[in-house]
């Protein structure tokens, strides 16, 4: 939107754009606005750096909550419905870790009203912006430094393209697909951060995988935090509201890392419910069929549709899933993407959003902080982007050699002999993943995932694509997500082994508190020649808060 | 408890194949398992070839619509114990849109199609003001079961307008229309009501509710088409052929307390609409020669009094 009319700009999407992934965000996005009470900017800050696990980079953090409640009305302004107060203004809930009532929020379905308010926007442009929709991501070019534009392939034909382009922006999403038990969309196979590695570019912080505590049970479905905002229960099968063991002052609300914690502990104790006590309860009866339908309706609808609860009537099952992932492409505050650990910068490179680690989540996101994030950042990037690219020139792209280099990749694919499937591979990820680089990790766990996963990619070598098509060839998209997921879940690994403390999502059993001596550090995952990869550490920004014991 | 099901997925893949042809599947699947994970077990199990649309898996992303036993339906929310029928399950692609491959059809004449619903606010003021607009919490109500929609095209799909008309809006598009006619903030209203009041708007709507049935969210185009109708008529667009077919209908039953179809077609078509009068002489003729036209003087109903009360008191209740 920053530069639609000012240049020549595309967007390019392996969905629609109606289709990403943020539609799916529930309660909220956060603004220290005060609509009800005495919010300030200040506190926001102040609950974002804890809830990192002081993790963050206090500048960014600043940046993104100054910034808030002017993106907050600028959204109002391009038309998102936003739910009201009964004096007119847009109303405002509360969320875990958050001191205030702080989520904006439209019913429950935030993501998805702000998502198609900006889908709206395209319209309105008209020709001025061309979607490519349905296009996979194959390469990112980058050389000497410079960012040159990515291979794409149409999923409709099959067909391979160079794009050249004088500055990428990548806003291309998470990595939550490699675990079992998730609430990621399938197209979260982080493509987009996986393409940037293999171009060369450091991937940091890629240990830090936020659980949410809400998952529907079996199915990883996001129920969102707004149902405890709105008074919702955690409870166990005693009927035990257990949070006052963990978070006796924040209690439901707590930050999602302590809640996931505490629910997987109560399943390990065997206070789960359900015939195996497999998982905790969500329990909503007490706030009534009015406030859960006019406030909660697709919580509602989730759990009657997906595992035919009522929620009016029965607590939910659920358990946590993997949500959100903090770790992803480094950038500095204008979004532009670091080519190393020294604060080199990639020029024409730019990211915003979840595949892009500012970082202003740290260890951990705080619910509501996501959206905003995208929003501000992606507003910074599309700034920075107009200032910059009419100094930079359209660099040369060898195309054939591009391009040879992307058919090659796919002819790879074809090219096993077939003793291995696919699918196989893919759901013994995910077991790893979610078993053993889950909630609790710890270096037995990890190694033995570490071992694990190196297997699966010696036999990822042996699948075959079965489909010869052209035209949405899904067995090859299939098999291209696979390669990506195989080699970003080693670097969660190896961030994770690594990384001997536990702060923020990242909680080692075997080492199980933080230790700020050794690593107040972004982990930087560096790819080597031989396709393995080499860890370095930045410092933390660190600008007013002095990293404390972090209560709730 | 499992149980094993065929599925019966109509397969089309245009490189080798000259019409969509039904290929059967044996499966197992688990108790409480949905249609799009029993299609990607299909997927991973039977036949990796399989083509389909999906990405969420949690009916907010609007992509894996298709149709089920016959009806657009979303796969990801659909459980498959609720539509297997003697054992089988039918699967076919959406209605309305042209097949790409197997399951996946061209969506890009229903994303085009939205365009005419102008679908953004107008906010009559460019830029961005330092505090938030007001809104009621009534009128966000208001606009909130038309901000509900997916975009996933079932209602596009099952729309039997939209089957002898492609140039009609489509229901998704009218719900649009809604979103913005409605929305306090938007300045535009008149505009919205205009546009869609001409032909191959919301009067061309036949009421079937195949839109509302199928409809896997809150929108239910049927009902905002109606509350459309209902704004466009009181804000006076009456000059055109749906409109004026209303009030015809509202005339000639409060006149007569029967329809008199004599009346009605030039009454609707404007009886200085030249055209429009002719175009109807065809329908007429054949009419005739079938012996199905109505009687040149309408009947009149024995209760007639009661009718004549009863649109006295709509009347009424209405001011």
């Amino acid at each position: 939107m920053e530069l639609v009319g000012q240049m020549d700009v595309a967007v390019i999407t392996k969905v629609y754009p109606s289709r990403s992934h943020s539609g799916a965000a529930q309660g909220g996005v956060a603004a220290a606005l005060g609509n009800v009470d005495g919010d300030s900017v200040e506190a926001h800050i102040y609950d974002t750096v804890k809830g990192a696990d002081y993790l963050g980079d206090q500048d960014a953090i600043e940046i993104l909550c100054n910034d808030a409640p002017r993106t907050i009305y600028e959204m109002e302004h391009l038309g998102c419905p936003f739910s009201r107060t009964e004096d007119h203004k847009i109303n405002q809930r509360a969320f875990g870790g958050h001191s205030f009532l702080r989520a904006c929020f439209s019913a429950d379905r935030t993501g998805h009203a702000l998502l198609h308010t900006l889908v709206e926007q395209t319209y309105k442009q008209g020709g001025k912006l061309k979607v490519y929709s349905e296009w996979h991501m194959n390469r990112l070019i980058v050389e000497d430094g410079v960012c040159r534009g990515v291979v794409a392939m149409d999923i409709k034909t099959g067909r391979l393209e160079v794009f050249r382009a004088k500055a990428v922006l990548f806003a291309s999403g998470g990595y939550g697909q490699a675990f079992k038990i998730t609430s990621n969309a399938a197209a979260n196979t982080g493509d987009g951060i996986v393409a940037a590695y293999r171009a060369g570019i450091p991937l940091q912080d890629m240990e830090f995988v936020q659980f949410h505590p809400t998952g529907l049970y079996q199915h990883g479905i996001l129920l969102t935090e707004g149902a405890r905002g709105e008074g919702g229960y955690l409870i166990n099968a005693d009927g035990d509201r257990f949070m006052s063991t963990y978070a006796p002052s924040k209690m439901e609300l707590g930050p999602r890392d302590i809640v996931s914690r505490s629910e997987q502990t109560e399943i390990n104790e065997g206070r789960g419910a359900g015939p195996n006590k497999e998982y905790v309860l969500l329990d909503l009866r007490h706030l009534g069929k009015e406030k859960i339908m006019e406030r909660l309706p697709q919580v509602y609808n989730l759990a009657k549709d997906f595992i035919g609860v009522d929620c009016i009537e029965d607590p939910v099952p659920i358990q946590p899933t993997a949500h959100y992932s903090m770790g992803g492409i480094p950038a500095d505050n204008d979004c532009q993407v670091y080519l190393d650990d020294k604060g080199q910068q990639v020029t024409g490179f730019f990211v915003a959003g979840e595949c892009s680690c500012i970082s202003v989540h740290g260890a951990n996101r705080l619910g509501t902080n996501s959206l905003l994030e995208a929003l501000v950042f992606g507003r910074r990037a599309g700034k920075k982007m107009l200032d910059v690219t009419p100094g930079l020139k359209l660099a040369d792209v060898n195309e054939e050699r591009e391009l040879e280099a992307a058919k090659k990749e796919i002819a790879t694919l074809y090219a096993g002999d077939g003793s291995e499937d696919l699918s196989v591979i893919r759901e013994e990820l995910k077991e790893i993943m979610t078993y053993k680089v889950g909630v609790y990790r710890c270096a037995d766990d990890m190694l033995q995932a570490r071992s694990e996963i190196k297997g699966l990619r010696e036999r990822f070598a042996k699948v075959q694509v079965k489909d010869p098509g052209t035209n949405f060839n899904l067995n090859l998209i299939d098999a291209l997500e696979l390669s990506n997921m195989l080699e970003y879940s080693e670097l969660i690994v190896s961030g994770g082994l690594a990384r001997e403390e536990s702060r923020g999502a990242h909680f080692r059993t075997d080492f199980p508190t933080r230790d700020d001596q050794n690593w107040m550090h972004h982990t930087m995952a560096f790819r080597t020649e031989d396709g393995g990869h080499e860890l370095r550490y930045k410092p933390v920004t660190v600008t007013r808060f002095q990293p404390e014991e972090r209560k709730y | 408890m499992a149980s094993k099901v065929t599925m019966r997925i109509q397969r089309f893949d245009p490189a080798v194949d000259e019409k969509p042809h039904d290929q059967d599947f044996e499966i197992e699947l688990p108790a409480g398992i949905t249609i799009l994970k029993a299609l990607n077990k299909v997927r991973a199990e039977k036949d990796p070839t399989l083509a389909l649309r999906y990405s969420c898996g949690s009916a907010i992303c609007g992509s894996c619509a298709m149709k089920v036993n016959g009806h657009a339906r979303l796969a990801c929310k659909t459980q498959v114990s609720d539509c297997t029928v003697d054992g089988v399950l039918r699967i076919a692609p959406m209605g309305n849109l042209k097949i790409l491959r197997d399951l996946v059809v061209d969506m890009d004449p229903f994303f085009d199609s939205l365009g005419k619903a102008k679908p953004y606010l107008e906010a009559g003021n460019g830029s961005v003001p330092e505090f938030e607009r007001k809104q009621r919490p009534e009128e966000f109500l208001q606009i909130d079961p038309s901000t509900t929609c997916i975009l996933c095209a079932a209602c596009y799909s099952d729309c039997n307008v939209l089957e002898v008309d492609d140039n009609f809006f489509g229901p998704a598009t009218l719900a649009k229309a809604h979103r913005f006619i409605f929305d306090s903030r938007d300045v535009d209203t008149q505009a919205r009501l205009r546009a869609v009041s001409k032909k191959t708007g919301v009067w061309d709507c036949t009421h079937c509710g195949e839109c509302s049935t199928r409809c896997p969210t809150e929108t239910k185009p049927l009902e905002r088409i109606e509350e459309i109708r209902t704004k466009a008529m009181a804000d006076g667009f009456h000059d055109n052929v749906g409109a004026r077919h209303a009030l015809g209908f509202r005339e000639t039953v409060g006149k007569r307390g029967i329809l008199d179809e004599n009346y009605l077609p030039a009454r609707s078509m404007g009886f200085f609409n030249l055209p429009g009068l002719l175009s109807l002489v065809p329908i007429g003729l054949r009419m005739m020669m079938r012996g199905k036209n109505p009687p040149l003087i309408p009947h009149k109903i024995d209760k007639l009094e009661e009718v004549k009360k009863t649109f006295a008191r709509f009347e009424e209740l209405r001011k």
